[in-house]
């Protein structure tokens, strides 16, 4: 395996983030990796993301349509085996709607679609995606969405908290009514990471409130190198 | 060629603001009442004869409602 850390960057009909995220890959130190909805294989990429937008126009429920998708079923299976995974709005929304996250994302509370920079506490700094954040670390990346509200049931609300499996968590008010604040969410072990506010915009001065989302980008680059040294 | 129909629901749990404003709309049409107001959808199927009843609640409950969030009922017409 080369020294070079390969992330994958999906792009389905609609997703409008794709490029930002590619953008922060790359300053991240990392090789971006073009993934099509249609690919049944993720070119043995180290890691995927699945960037923001309104895949298939948000059609039936934002993320069902993407969800079935052989793309989808490619990561499916590579998160099985360890393949590092983000999802990003209507990322994360895809990775619940196919099962990879548990809950959902709902219609705001207010109705109202949110824009705006978002202050969040670092809940868990130790997932494959957070490594470089100091815990409790406060950070700000914008918000962008309409169907932001997480639920999920109460026994998968106290799993998620009492294993440390949320991630990130809305400070300054609650945007959108999601259940305990819930910003983002991991994966049991920590490899697959999904939230609604957008790292991928906040990596340079010039165009983000913050470079805070960078430091995302640089945990995986982290775990994938700092695996392959084994 | 049979007709079913899925009707998907927001769970009971789970807030739905669209519906709430709806409730909250009514009274301003002079339309009084209405307590409470569950927004859905509702889906039109035309099915072959041979698709059966495990077959169409796949449908139902693996795409057309998220089990996570909504309830669903199937009819044929």
């Amino acid at each position: 395996m080369s020294a070079v850390c390969r992330i994958g960057v999906i792009t389905f009909p609609g997703t409008l983030d794709d490029v930002d995220a590619a953008r922060a890959v790359r300053r991240a130190g990392a090789q971006p990796v073009p993934l099509w909805h249609a690919d049944d294989d993720l070119h043995g990429v180290d890691a995927v993301v699945v960037p923001g937008g309104f895949s298939y126009g948000d059609y039936l429920r934002a993320g069902a349509i993407a969800a079935h998708q052989p793309v989808l079923r490619a990561v499916l299976d590579a998160a099985r085996r360890g393949t590092l995974v983000l999802g990003i709005c209507n990322g994360f929304q895809i990775l619940c709607e196919a099962g990879l996250l548990p809950g959902a994302l709902v219609r705001n509370a207010g109705l109202h679609f949110v824009c705006r920079d978002q202050r969040l506490r670092v809940e868990n700094p130790a997932t494959a995606w957070t490594g470089r954040y100091a815990p409790g670390a406060d950070i700000v990346v914008p918000l962008k969405s309409i169907e932001g509200r997480y639920v999920a049931d109460a026994s998968t609300l106290s799993e998620l908290e009492g294993d440390g499996r949320v991630v990130f968590r809305y400070l300054d008010g609650n945007p959108n009514g999601a259940m305990h604040d819930i910003a983002g969410i991991a994966s049991a072990d920590g490899r697959v990471l999904g939230l609604m506010p957008h790292p991928e915009h906040a990596i340079d001065p010039l165009t983000g409130p913050s470079t805070d989302g960078l430091d995302l980008f640089h945990s995986a680059v982290d775990t994938v190198l700092g695996s392959v040294r084994g | 060629m049979p007709r079913v129909v899925v009707d998907v629901v927001p769970k009971p749990e789970i807030l739905d603001p669209q519906g709430q404003a709806i409730v909250r709309a009514l009274p301003r049409l002079g339309l009084h009442g209405v307590r409470d107001v569950r927004q859905g959808k509702h889906f039109e199927l035309d099915v072959e004869d041979d698709v059966d009843a495990e077959t169409l609640h796949r449908i139902a409950g693996e795409l057309l409602a998220n089990p996570v969030i909504e309830d669903w009922t199937v009819r044929r017409l």
